[in-house]
């Protein structure tokens, strides 16, 4: 929702990265207030993942240019755990398997790490059990998946679910996900788009990347913004995810120049 | 190996053998001097040989640690802390010497359990038939040493369909410095029997020894044992050990070995799988760092058909530490469908840590399975970096997935005081690492 005078939760200026030397983000300019879902379309290799791990922090990435701030912090200058400490919270498009680490030892390691950073209580297993099964019923998820090594063997729809868990355990500021919906069948979508909705709201802000339209009938964007070879080109309101849905990406290039200059 | 010069520490060993044991059986008499024997027209293994060729143990022939005299000043309450809780039954042995005081045999009923010079009088004739009959040592100086030098023997035989639920646990200490010891077990199933067992090496501080040990394992139709090795030696300590294991028609063999120990550590399992549909699960870990070199020699060797290996081999090496593991699997001319599998993974945390590890099948029937495969790498930057997105430091990131690495080998330990101490020995171990 857009909340007359919120806050800025986050504000991306002329950003700028590469990766072995190859630029891949070309100057991204993104405003995220609290309250707010953005949606970002993008076609394949357009810099949307990129964007989104260049936020969280990737060692990988260099940059080469621009400002990030989040809320009143420089968000370039802190490692990947103080960003997720300050609130930033990213889903994976292809999220890791770690054999080896039971998926409710990991989870609770990351929910009583950032409680800690909060000042709030720590939980002891037992206490977390309880807790987060309650959180698993809001996403339809099935217990076993807590003994089970994290994301080991877990489907493509069973690891994004299991990424929205994470984001509703640990309640960030600001959640980036990256193609939550791909994988997913139409009842599942309809469970984790029902979850993301009954977490946000006027405090926090959510960034969904998709190539889908259909994500957006159910979490439905206040912005969308349309990313080319590394930078946006075009923002609008939801009909615009409609309109690229008819139109297609062609109808992007030729008019970007006309409708980011009507948008501005 | 050839008949050259023996060394120093041959020679001194040599000069301090004698009969004068308290063992009056002449076949274990003839045995140990036959072992001796054969000592006499060895030297000690150098890199040059095959077998020995990333493992430098030339240090060894400087020292000349006579074998340790028994030490009876040690209290229950010293040893307190080795204690394992599931364990009912334990033969706790002091630098090799048995002592019964500190063990505590409770199933005495079930289980046939104790030391050897107790089994001389009482069980003289299954002793003579499988004592030395698999750690052959015509082929290996250290199980030579070890039988012509043995002070005692732990001794498990395993009644006929009789399963035991409690670990038995086997403990050697080591307690005195500059001394060597020669610790021996023997383990027999028999048929339809089930069993699992602790063979486990600890020192009580920071000390210089050597440890010499081996352990046999007959395992008779369709028994079952675990078996679970701890050794968590000094780490200025040299720990050689050779272990056989004989497994006839169905018969099944698991075992979990854990390396966290020793300067230098040599461990040798023999698996032969001489009767048909023998079934055995070999895993091990080891996990090292400064200057500590652990070595795993294993052969699996398929004897009869419908046979089936898996191995999982596991290394953690940090700092300059050096692990070596060498895995042979023979699948002779009548092992048909034999089905083996064999994996060796290796994690490096710092850049001056080695491994070297190589897998050495020889597979003479055609119609088998056998799946090997190795690798050597360090943590995942993806892995670090997902749960460095969660708010976990680098620190603990490397820690944990360090931790799951070994863990997978850790966890299947059936018992879980034991898993517990290793968790945190691995966690301990790799909350610095470098890379
Ligand atoms: N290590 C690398 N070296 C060179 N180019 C890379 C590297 N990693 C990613 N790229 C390139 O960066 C570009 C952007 O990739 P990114 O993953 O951000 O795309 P995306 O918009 O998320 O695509 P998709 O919709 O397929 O997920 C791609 O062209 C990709 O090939
Ligand atoms: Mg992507």
């Amino acid at each position: 929702m857009i909340v007359k005078n919120s806050k800025t939760l986050l504000s991306v200026e002329g950003l700028r990265a590469s990766i072995n030397g190859t630029e891949i983000l070309k100057g991204i300019d993104l405003t995220v207030k609290s309250g707010e879902i953005h949606a970002i379309m993008g076609l394949n290799g357009s810099g949307k993942s990129t964007l989104a791990k260049v936020l969280a922090g990737h060692s990988a990435y260099e940059i080469t240019g621009g400002t990030v701030r989040f809320e009143d912090k420089d968000l370039l200058e802190l490692a990947p755990e103080d960003r997720a400490r300050a609130g930033l919270f990213l889903a994976f498009q292809y999220p890791i398997e770690i054999p080896g680490v039971a998926n409710t030892q990991f989870l609770r390691l990351a929910y009583n790490t950032i409680q800690a950073q909060r000042g709030k209580d720590e939980l002891d297993p037992l206490e977390f059990d309880d807790f987060v099964r309650e959180k698993m019923k809001l996403l339809d998820m099935n217990p076993d998946f807590l003994d089970r090594s994290v994301n080991e063997g877990f489907s493509g729809g069973e690891k994004k679910r299991n990424e929205i868990l994470q984001m509703a355990l640990l309640e960030p500021k600001l959640s980036i996900l990256d193609e939550m919906d791909s994988g997913l069948d139409i009842d599942a979508l309809k469970t984790v788009a029902n979850g993301v909705n009954q977490i946000a709201n006027k405090d926090n802000a959510t960034i969904l990347v998709t190539h889908y339209q259909r994500l957006l009938d159910y979490v439905v964007p206040d912005f969308v913004h349309i990313i080319q070879s590394g930078s946006i080109v075009m923002t609008g309101g939801k009909e615009l995810a409609l309109e690229l849905e008819t139109r297609g990406y062609d109808w992007v290039t030729a008019n970007k120049q006309s409708i980011a200059g009507a948008v501005a | 190996m050839s008949e050259t010069a023996t060394t120093d520490y041959l020679d001194c060993l040599l000069k301090s053998w004698s009969t004068k044991s308290n063992q009056p059986l002449s076949w274990l008499n003839q045995l140990r001097a036959s072992a001796i024997d054969y000592v006499g027209t060895q030297r000690l293994p150098t890199k040059g040989d095959e077998e020995w060729r990333f493992t430098d143990i030339s240090a060894l022939a400087r020292l000349s640690f006579q074998s340790a005299q028994s030490n009876t000043d040690l209290q229950a309450q010293d040893i307190k802390h080795l204690h394992l809780k599931e364990a009912k039954n334990s033969l706790v042995f002091v630098d090799g010497h048995y002592s019964a005081q500190l063990s505590t045999i409770i199933d005495s009923a079930t289980l046939e359990i104790g030391n050897l010079s107790e089994f001389l009088l009482t069980h003289a004739a299954i002793l003579e038939s499988h004592f030395g009959q698999y750690a052959k040592f015509d082929n290996n100086v250290f199980a030579a040493l070890n039988t012509a030098f043995l002070r005692d023997c732990a001794l498990i035989i395993v009644p006929k369909n009789t399963a035991i639920a409690e670990p038995v646990h086997l403990l050697f200490i080591a307690a005195q410095s500059e001394v060597t010891s020669y610790p021996r077990c023997l383990i027999i199933g028999e048929s339809g029997s089930s069993v699992t067992f602790v063979e486990e090496y600890v020192s009580l501080r920071e000390a210089a020894y050597v440890t010499n040990s081996v352990t046999e394992i007959s395992l008779s139709a369709n028994a079952h044992a675990r078996h679970i090795r701890i050794q968590r030696e000094s780490t200025q300590a040299y720990h050689l050990a050779n272990c056989a294991v004989s497994l006839v028609h169905g018969s099944n063999y698991q075992s979990v070995s854990i390396s966290s120990g020793a300067q230098i550590s040599r461990y040798n399992l023999d698996v032969q799988l001489i009767d048909e549909a023998a079934e055995c699960t070999i895993d091990g870990l080891a996990l090292i760092s400064d200057n500590q070199l652990a070595d795993t020699h294993t052969c699996i060797d398929h004897i009869k058909p419908n046979g089936t290996s898996r191995q999982q081999h596991k290394c953690i090496v940090n700092d300059k530490a050096h692990a070596v593991f060498n895995g042979k699997i023979i699948v002779r001319p009548h092992a048909q469908q034999t089905n083996s599998s064999q994996s060796s993974r290796n994690l490096l945390l710092s850049k001056t840590a080695q491994v070297d590890t190589k897998p050495q099948l020889e597979i003479f029937a055609d119609d088998v399975k056998c799946a090997h495969g190795a690798t050597v790498g360090q943590l995942d930057k993806e892995e670090i970096f997902y749960l460095e997105s969660r708010g976990l430091s680098e620190t603990a990131a490397r820690s944990l997935l360090t931790y799951a690495f070994g863990a997978e080998i850790i966890n299947r330990i059936p018992v879980s005081s034991l898993r517990q101490q290793l968790e945190q020995t691995v966690l301990n171990q790799t909350q610095d690492n470098k890379l």
